[in-house]
């Protein structure tokens, strides 16, 4: 019976391949597709800054002390139009955001970057080794985990100092556990499965089988998280700085700008901290939107 | 005297984002008292679809679309959730694959068994806990006072659907349905409840819908066989019948297929090709593209459902001959 | 559940140990302990007499004894900036941070479970879909902007409520806490908000998943084939099951919230260990610092510990486990 020839073909499904299935997947979610929108254009923005900022505001000779506390939309004495108002120090209140927007991308995603290369090679480290040094990371990892972001970050820079170097190191310190605990999640889990022993036993160099085998295979979590700490790390930054431990004010940065105007606000000048705050609102909602949406595709158990 | 349950041209589609899926689409059956009947099929073919239907516990994208099931004369399709109540528990049980699963791991045996007699009737605490008492030790479970107290991981994994057999018989139903109760289970545990579920419903007339993809564990204990292939029953009648006489050439393939009907030394058969997907179904009949005996009328024309004759139903347009059989 | 317990304790004791050796290495290996626990206008004496109560001639365990001596009676020098014990500084602020985060928590389960579960139950309804917008919005929000934005909405514009200070306080035990008297609740409300919308948002996450993986479970569909009324299904079987996640993520939230609160603090002028901690980084006020880094590790292990006993007791799986096999 085995060598009957099928007497009608089977009609056939429609194929697509996984990567377009994931597009069209993701895209199904206007908000999704939005938020992702929102994203690649503030980073054009901020990337643009020093190009379409009407002024750079923390070059000292472009400011006129004169022009400080206008109000959104008030012209100065010589008529030029200030769109949000300025602050107290006679910047512009839309080019301080663009820089300090930039500044939060660059701190944001540097900080990630880096975090998520050291994170990454000590879990998989951790998860292909096993034994000690398994648990030495791990329990290292743990201890790290259960103590909050902040409290981490601001400890440290109380040590090291204000500046932008210093808030990265705090930032990856603070995060790279996550990644580690992560990928060494998604990677005891793959180690366990049959193509890594077979690719142990054709006798393949452990960095190799890390790299082609393991890893692709742990991306997808991965991917979430990175994107949600992003806007994570971007947020800690302002806070950092609003609490005037982060960058210096020579620096621009959204935390600082609102911290700036947090005295005026029981006066009513509410512009400094208003605008700068939106901005930041907008850019870590968006990017929390594009990493919720991913989550949702990405994740396994939810997928009926 | 009326049937316990009465299925009449069932039909349940899934609508999902791909397509519609006709997951049950047309199927007949009535069951008497007592009456064990064993629904077999592979995966797919829409065997547990049509027994969640019976208990109206097809959730969205799903939904029955057409059809009529009679419970006792009462019709259930269109009923209203609260009627769909007070019917699940009391007059049609469920068991499921999973006894792991099925039995919420955070709650007491006793917590889980009392609130399945409270939801439907208002006795006192008392009374309900011994009611389970009794009903542990018809499923031959011992020390029934120290397992009410216990939670489910304490126990092994046939013990489990012993509760939950012991639970769906709670409240004396007409009618069980048996999801592949045993398929999770270990050999020798099978025969044991298999065993179980017989003698019950023997003892207390209760009519068993047993749903399975292995023919050997239906074949002693079920009085009638169905067999269904991609959403509808194509053949049916009395089991010894069936499996003697079969006249679909599926239920052929599926007999075949028995490891225990294939002599050592030979290839195992199988059925060439695999089930359709039910989003892209052929013209004609589903299993014609498999089928060693299709006409040209098999692949246009989906056959109807025809009496054969001696309490036998039958979906096929060339049956196999009285004279081939194992 | 006594052999659980018994571990337990000694395993915060551990982290606790493990972070007073940390501690003690930053400060007296790493850093100079003369500089970070000495007031730097100390004179000659004051130098000397530090040095023999510390026991910094003596060899570096013995200094870390010492040092574990002071810290279990307390003692960790005296704030730069108010002269008064460190510990007591810490101490004397602790309640004022303890209540504004009880409150917040209490505002997250209480506003975010119910949320949730709708949520999860309705999902594709607009109600459903609003309440996870909203909470997206809310984990996204900046804490201290929102702060701030509600003050300029509720304080300068309405005028309802105080820009910020705590407000009048009742006493129980000697306790100054601002629940205890009615006339303090206003300024006590746009504080406990601020910290609490993160973990609103966080908890309606939870419990929307919670119950969305549940009503898909197996146990769910066995209640219903049993007649369960829906009520029962979601109160009894669904409800103790999403409380275990719940519970887990909030003790640890806890924590974090009483490390937030220096956010908020700093935002609303309140008078509690966030606020002092920011101060006390701004003016170099070392021993402040140490002190409230032990204490605050302290309190950590000590809410874990509560949360791991409150998780055992909701999750049987986890008690007879420990005890038996």
């Amino acid at each position: 019976m085995s060598d009957v020839t099928l007497k009608t073909a089977l009609p056939k499904e429609k194929v697509e391949t996984p990567f377009a299935r994931f597009v069209a997947d993701y895209c199904s979610s206007t908000v999704a597709v939005a938020a992702l929108a929102v994203v690649v254009v503030l980073i054009a923005l901020s990337a643009l800054a020093p190009w379409i900022a009407p002024q750079d505001p923390y070059d000292l000779t472009q400011l006129s002390i004169m022009d400080n506390m206008l109000a959104p939309g008030e012209r100065s004495m010589e008529g030029k139009l200030y769109l949000l108002g300025t602050d107290d120090q006679g910047r512009d209140m839309l080019s301080a955001m663009f820089y300090g927007l930039k500044l939060s991308f660059f701190v944001g995603i540097v900080a990630t970057a880096l975090a998520l290369a050291i994170g990454v090679a000590l879990g998989i480290t951790a998860a292909y080794f096993g034994g000690r040094i398994d648990t030495v990371i791990m329990r290292i990892v743990d201890l790290q985990l259960s103590f909050p972001a902040i409290l981490i970050a601001l400890i440290l820079l109380s040590l090291l100092g204000k500046g932008v170097d210093k808030v990265i190191i705090a930032l990856v310190t603070v995060q790279w556990a996550y990644y580690a605990r992560t990928i060494r999640g998604g990677a005891l889990v793959e180690r366990q499965r049959e193509y890594i022993d077979a690719a142990r036993n054709l006798a393949l160099p452990a960095h190799r089988i890390i790299f082609k085998h393991l890893l692709p295979n742990c991306l997808p979590p991965l991917v979430v998280v990175a994107t949600i700490q992003v806007a994570h790390a971007i947020s800690l930054e302002a806070t950092l700085s609003f609490l005037g431990v982060g960058v210096p004010i020579t620096e621009p940065s959204l935390g600082l700008l609102i911290s700036n105007g947090y005295k005026y606000i029981l006066s009513g000048k509410y512009w400094v901290s208003v605008y700068p705050g939106l901005l930041l609102l907008l850019t870590i909602l968006a990017i929390n939107l594009v990493g919720d949406r991913l989550r949702d595709l990405l994740n396994p158990r939810l997928k009926s | 005297m009326t049937a316990v349950l009465e299925v009449r041209d069932l039909k349940a589609h899934f609508f999902t984002r791909r397509g519609v899926v006709a997951a049950v689409d047309g199927v007949d059956f009535s069951l008497q008292r007592g009456e064990v009947m064993g629904l077999v099929g592979e995966s797919g073919s829409g065997k547990t679809v049509t027994g969640l239907s019976i208990l109206g516990l097809i959730d969205p994208p799903g939904r029955i679309v057409a059809g009529s099931i009679k419970l006792a004369g009462q019709e259930l399709v269109g009923a209203d959730e609260e009627t769909w109540r007070t019917i699940r528990g009391r007059k049609v049980a469920m068991i499921f694959q999973d006894p792991m699963m099925t039995l919420n791991p955070v709650l007491r045996i006793d917590t889980q068994m009392m609130e399945a007699i409270l939801a439907h009737e208002k006795v006192p605490q008392e009374e309900a806990r011994q009611r389970c008492r009794d009903a542990l030790g018809r499923v031959g479970i011992p020390s029934p006072d120290e397992r009410l107290s216990a939670y489910p991981h304490q126990f092994s994994g046939g013990m489990r659907q012993r509760v939950a057999i012991a639970i769906a018989l709670l409240n004396n139903p007409e009618l069980i349905i048996a999801d592949e109760p045993t398929t999770a289970l270990d050999v020798t545990i099978q025969a044991q409840i298999v065993a179980q579920v017989q003698k019950l419903a023997a003892e207390m007339g209760t009519a068993v819908v047993w749903v399975t993809h292995d023919l050997a564990v239906v074949s002693g204990l079920a009085d009638k066989l169905a067999v269904m292939y991609a959403g509808r029953i194509v053949e049916e009648g009395p089991t010894a019948d069936v499996l003697n006489r079969p006249m679909h050439p599926y239920t052929l393939g599926l007999l075949n297929s028995l490891p225990v009907r294939n002599p050592r030394g030979k290839p195992l058969n199988q059925i060439p090709g695999a089930a359709p997907s039910l989003l892209a179904l052929p013209p004609g009949c589903p299993f014609a593209p498999r089928c060693p005996r299709a006409v040209d009328v098999c692949v246009t024309t989906p056959p109807a459902e025809a009496d054969a004759g001696n309490a036998r139903r039958l979906r096929c347009y060339n049956p196999l001959p009285s004279a081939e059989a194992a | 559940m006594l052999a659980f317990l018994i571990r337990r304790v000694g395993q915060s004791l551990f982290v606790i140990l493990a972070m007073a050796a940390l501690v003690f290495l930053g400060v007296f290996l790493i850093g100079n302990p003369i500089d970070v626990l000495l007031a730097p206008d100390a004179d000659q004496i004051e130098r000397q007499q530090a040095i023999e109560r510390l026991g910094l001639d003596k060899p570096l365990w013995q200094q870390f004894l010492i040092f574990l001596y002071d810290l279990v009676r307390g003692d960790l020098g005296k704030s730069f900036v108010h002269g008064t014990s460190a510990v007591g500084l810490i101490f004397e602020r602790l309640p004022a941070t303890m209540e504004l985060a009880l409150v917040a928590l209490l505002l997250a389960v209480f506003i975010g479970i119910p949320l949730g579960i709708i949520a999860g139950l309705k999902s594709d309804s607009w109600a459903g879909r609003s309440i996870m917008t909203g909470s997206i919005v809310g984990f996204s929000l900046p804490n201290f902007w929102f702060g701030i934005m509600l003050i300029l909405f509720f304080a300068v514009t309405l005028q309802w409520l105080p820009a910020g200070g705590r407000g009048p306080t009742g006493s129980l035990f000697g306790i100054e806490l601002s629940l205890l008297n009615p006339a303090g609740w206003p300024n006590l409300l746009m504080p406990a908000l601020t910290l609490a919308i993160y973990k609103v948002s966080l908890v309606i996450r939870l419990a929307y998943s919670g119950t969305r993986e549940a009503m898909l479970q197996d146990y769910v569909r066995f209640a219903r084939a049993k007649g369960l009324s829906r009520k029962r299904i979601l109160g009894v079987h669904v409800l103790k099951n999403i409380l275990i996640p719940i519970v887990t993520v909030l003790g640890l939230e806890l924590g974090s919230m009483i490390a937030f609160a220096v956010v908020t603090e700093s935002v609303f002028a309140w008078p509690g260990i966030g606020k002092l901690l920011i101060d006390s980084i701004g003016r170099l006020d070392r021993p402040v610092i140490v002190a409230y880094l032990m204490i605050v590790v302290a309190l950590f292990a000590l809410i874990n510990l509560l949360v791991d006993i409150l998780y055992s007791v909701l999750d049987p799986r986890v008690r007879l486990s420990e005890s038996g096999s």
